[in-house]
């Protein structure tokens, strides 16, 4: 039984639990960020490594070091998995003296972050995830929303489709929650902008991998718009599939990202219509940016996300710049309340500001995928088709139901 | 002292004195969720250690229980200990009408009946409506033990962890060592002289199912009280393959084993967080050695070095 | 037009054509494992992942070599095939003596490792690799739109399905091979070499689902998890039509196929689950499975 024992000792050692207590002992200078991202599954390669990048080239960028404030980064997978996400995070701000999270690339896990900063009273800011319920019913006082969410996407694609005359829609969606909502609010903009549903093909996720018999059924419904509720390697499928099958319909993506459009090979994606709150050509500090961050990730562009996280992060440090490192530390409601007040100023989104319910407003951007004769070369993806300017990108406030605004 | 052999004595003190200790080192949360894996595999072992059929669907107990534990405390706010009561309660209706078709078959067969079973049980948590889906049931509070003790803090918790990991831990001991434990072994090693010598085995290996899943429920209750959260993870198959993969490193049909794998597993799970993908293939090497270089697991290997039965 | 089910006729003829399109993967996949399982009593979990490499396999040669899809396609199963005899050879073979369960868990962890290396290698979200250029385009039949490439696939998977049946039914290195399986030690007094007949089933086994993954490799983004996608699916068909029956394994798999592609039509979210509840009432009545033999 010794040996049992000493196994038991020698793992819990190793079990990374213990040598936090050197991390609390110099915590009051240093700031410290933890990136929860996706490292293996479906949203690795549009947020994952690139993000904790994203988190780096923002430290590096912000000059906090010249003012004597000393930021780590830690990295963590969350396996798309609630609940180790919030057991992760858990972690961090009990142990580990995390101040900060960003990112958060998945609906589930986001919210459940959402739970734990609130309970621990910590500043989180996501950029990764869709739900808009981050800033409505599941809304506190310690939780940003960054870079776009389920409603900025369904107003921009349903509204712009519909003017341009996509007046009938057909939806393959994938039958969980952030599916459904974007499915639900695509609709409600179709619908209110005089457009109507035809169908809709709810299917298992994950693990379907044939959209075929969706597809077909799309296209018997006579709709002329074929929406997809999905993302990643789904929409990526889908895609690929109805190009297959000759599908007539246009394509209206509600949630896809550039390194998908950078799988799928411009002949596949050429023509389809996207949103995006940031696209790396989009404009000379997109550009700049995007050169400064290309040594860090590989020579990839960075995605939507990622600059969500490069901008956030960036923002936060200036936060605790104006606040002190101690009283950011201290208070993470504190902290949020701080940047809030403050108007937000990055290469990637220009000049934007955040409202009392945690929401980042920015103008969002429709985008077109360019013909493969178009492109200038790799990642040379989009050319712009509208906007929708900030202050009305974004769900009003007084309709999200967030217990923070006060009508 | 409870049927334990003088080995097993000392093993069953030096556990109950880390229990102790620990949590005064250690992050109490992280231990809690070994706990929580480590009681989940004992009742796991129960059916592949002791009766000899490899269930590849406990996640279905496990799940199920972890969610009714969470909707009842946050929606009815009933007592904790009464959450975690019917999490076991749902495990063991669950494994009565799962085990009652299941354990018709046996072998191969049975881990695959098992397999589909739960995976109908996902797709009726994927879909009806008060599981809240992908985002499963979130911020579940602790809520208060028998009314007055409050749980939100670490240690409280903890001792009430404990005390549920030690009692389903005795229980599955007592279990064991009675006569019915007894024939659930005979009937591992021959079942047609069990059945020859007049004992129902079906019915004996469907008590077992049950006694089985519903620890498993139990273990899912107190999991989502832990950490507020219950999700779909929860009920998914890959988590019927960790738990097989945590009692086999531990050691099938080892008392201590499955509490053994319980700390490894969890303990990698949270180290190698941050590598990513490497969780994956270090699981999958683990699963290789063990079975190519100790198919005993840890403790099966040290109780056959010393010659004890651990 | 004529109505079924309240679905349009056209509709549900394109439905069942798809699920028959499906079923000639899972037939192929299910088909590799049936074999393995006839000859060797190894539960092959890593079919997934190998099919996997295959269409990895596929997607490196054009990349890093320039060989295109045609040659791939004889080339990609020959060298997954052999790296599958390594695997036999160096840890399967081991565990011949012992019970099924640790075979399926060797298998489990060697899928878990391949899909973690290869998330590690190329991320996840998907490589992309075109229709070969004779195959592009797609034939009106009427009541659809078929493309090409997946009336090609559904050629090639019923060559294959009927050649695998065919050799081990009807030439003497099957009979061997059966032979082999019900009475090892009789045979090898015969002369005839089995732990080698082994290692080759198993390699030709293999080759299988890698020439599945070359023919998924255009319709389907290659990416690391397009195994795992398809793996449940495939245990189910092998379970349902008998383990290590080669002709159940066939039939089952395109039978599975278009029960799947139905259920997409009338209630798709349990497209996926439908599979499992066929597998649970056929065990429950046939606990051998459809074609299975009698224990």
């Amino acid at each position: 039984m010794r040996i049992s024992r000493r196994t038991l000792l020698a793992s819990a050692a190793a079990a990374g639990t213990l040598p936090v207590a050197g991390a609390r002992a110099q915590a009051q200078q240093t700031i410290r960020i933890g990136c929860l991202t996706d490292m293996s599954g479906p949203y690795k390669d549009l947020a994952g490594p690139g993000a904790i990048a994203a988190v780096h080239q923002a430290i590096e960028e912000s000059g906090i070091a010249a003012k004597g404030i000393k930021v780590d980064v830690v990295g963590a997978d969350h396996l798309n998995k609630p609940d180790i996400g919030a057991g992760i995070v858990r972690q961090w701000f009990d142990r580990d003296g995390v101040d900060l999270v960003v990112e958060v690339a998945n609906s589930g896990v986001a919210l459940a972050v959402a739970g734990v900063a609130k309970e621990k009273n910590k500043a989180y800011i996501n950029s990764g995830a869709a739900t808009s319920d981050l800033t409505s019913s599941q809304c506190n006082a310690n939780t940003i929303h960054w870079a776009y969410d389920t409603y900025m996407l369904a107003k921009s694609t349903g509204g712009a489709m519909v003017r341009s005359g996509g007046d009938s829609w057909y939806f393959i969606t994938a039958d969980y929650a952030f599916g459904k909502a974007l499915t639900r609010d695509t609709s409600d903009f179709v619908t209110s902008a005089g457009g109507k549903v035809l169908g809709n093909s709810p299917y298992p996720f994950p693990g379907t991998t044939d959209f075929s018999s969706f597809l077909i059924q799309a296209q018997a419904s006579g709709a002329k718009v074929l929406g997809l509720s999905n993302a990643g390697t789904d929409t990526i499928n889908t895609i690929k599939q109805a190009k297959e099958f000759g599908i007539k319909m246009r394509l209206a993506g509600l949630l896809l990202f550039l390194t998908d459009i950078h799988s799928l090979g411009l002949d596949v994606a050429q023509g389809i219509v996207l949103t995006d709150s940031f696209y790396w050509d989009h404009n000379d500090r997109t550009r700049a940016f995007a050169n400064r961050i290309a040594p860090k990730m590989g020579g990839a562009r960075p995605t939507m996300v990622q600059a969500g996280v490069y901008a956030s992060t960036l923002h936060y440090l200036k936060g605790v710049a104006e606040m002190g490192v101690a009283a950011a530390k201290a208070d993470g409601a504190a902290t949020i309340a701080q940047l809030k007040k403050m108007p937000t100023q990055d290469d990637c989104f220009g000049a934007g500001s955040i409202r009392p319910d945690g929401r980042k407003i920015h103008p969002s951007y429709l985008w077109e995928v360019k013909k493969p004769s178009e492109s200038k070369g790799a990642w040379d993806y989009y050319k712009p088709l509208a906007s929708t300017p900030a202050d009305q990108a974004f769900r009003p406030m007084d309709q999200g139901a967030c217990p923070l605004v006060k009508s | 002292m409870f049927g334990f052999s003088r080995a097993q004595t000392i093993a069953f003190l030096v556990m109950v004195a880390l229990i102790v200790v620990c949590p005064f080192i250690l992050y109490p949360v992280f231990l809690m969720r070994v706990l929580c894996i480590a009681l989940f595999a004992c009742a796991f072992n129960l059916m592949i250690g002791y009766v000899g059929l490899l269930s590849f669907g406990h996640a279905a107990f496990f799940g199920m229980g972890s969610y009714v534990a969470a909707w009842t405390i946050k929606f009815w706010h009933v007592d904790a200990s009464i959450a975690i009561v019917l999490g076991g309660a749902t495990g063991a209706f669950l494994g009565l009408c799962l085990g009652y078709l299941a354990i018709r078959r046996s072998g191969i067969y049975f881990a695959m009946i098992t397999l589909a079973l739960a995976q109908m049980v996902y797709f009726f948590c994927l879909e009806a409506p008060f599981t809240g889906g992908e985002d499963g049931i979130q911020q579940v509070p602790r809520g208060k033990l028998f009314g007055f003790i409050d749980l939100s803090n670490d240690m409280t918790m903890y001792c009430l962890v404990a005390s549920v990991f030690l009692g389903g831990f005795l229980l599955i001991h007592r279990i064991i060592h009675s006569p019915f434990g007894q024939v659930l072994k005979g009937i591992r090693e021959n079942e047609p002289r069990a059945t020859s010598l007049g004992y129902r085995t079906d019915d004996y290996k469907l008590i077992a199912f049950v006694l089985s899943s519903m620890l498993a429920g139990v273990a899912g209750g107190t999991k989502a009280l832990v950490f507020g959260i219950a999700t779909l993870t929860d009920v998914h198959y890959a988590t019927s393959g960790e738990v097989v993969l945590t009692t086999l490193l531990g050691g099938l049909g080892t008392v201590f084993g499955p509490a053994m794998g319980a700390l490894v597993i969890v303990t990698m799970e949270n180290y190698l967080a941050q590598f990513g993908a490497w969780v994956t293939v270090t699981q999958g090497v683990i699963f290789i050695v063990c079975v190519l270089a100790f198919r005993r697991g840890i403790v099966g290997e040290i109780g056959g070095r010393l010659k004890i039965n651990l | 037009m004529i109505m079924i089910f309240g679905i349009p006729g056209p509709l549900l003829f394109g439905q069942l054509l798809l699920g028959l399109i499906n079923g000639a993967f899972y037939a192929m996949l299910s088909l590799g494992l049936a074999v393995i399982f006839g000859m060797l009593n190894i539960i092959n979990f890593a079919h997934g992942a190998l099919f996997m490499m295959g269409a990895f396999c596929s997607w490196m040669l054009l990349n890093y070599l320039g060989i295109g899809y045609f040659p791939a396609l004889i080339l990609a199963p020959l060298i997954i095939g052999a790296f599958g005899i390594v695997l036999e050879k160096t840890l399967i073979s081991r565990l011949y003596k012992l019970d099924h369960l640790y075979g399926l868990l060797l298998t489990f962890g060697l899928a878990l490792v391949i899909e973690g290396l290869f998330r590690n290698a190329y991320g996840s979200s998907g490589l992309p690799y075109r229709i070969p250029q004779v195959l592009t385009g797609a034939t009106d039949l009427g009541f659809m739109f078929m493309p090409n490439y997946r009336g090609w696939v559904v050629l090639c998977a019923a060559v294959v399905c009927f050649a695998t049946w065919a050799i081990i039914e009807k030439t003497s290195l099957g009979a061997t091979l059966r032979a082999a399986t019900e009475n090892a030690p009789l045979v090898q007094a015969f002369g005839v070499n089995v732990p080698r007949l082994i290692t080759l089933t198993y390699g030709g086994g293999i080759a299988l689902a890698a020439f599945a993954g070359v023919l998924a490799a255009p319709i389907y983004s290659v990416n690391p998890n397009m195994g795992t996608n398809f793996i449940n699916t495939v245990f189910a068909v092998v379970v349902i039509g008998g383990m290590g029956s080669i002709l159940g394994s066939i039939v089952t798999g395109f039978a599975l196929g278009v029960v799947e592609g139905l259920t997409k039509v009338f209630y798709p979210q349990a497209s996926a689950t439908v599979v499992f509840v066929v597998m649970v009432i056929i065990l429950l009545t046939r606990p051998r499975g459809l074609f299975g033999k009698a224990a």
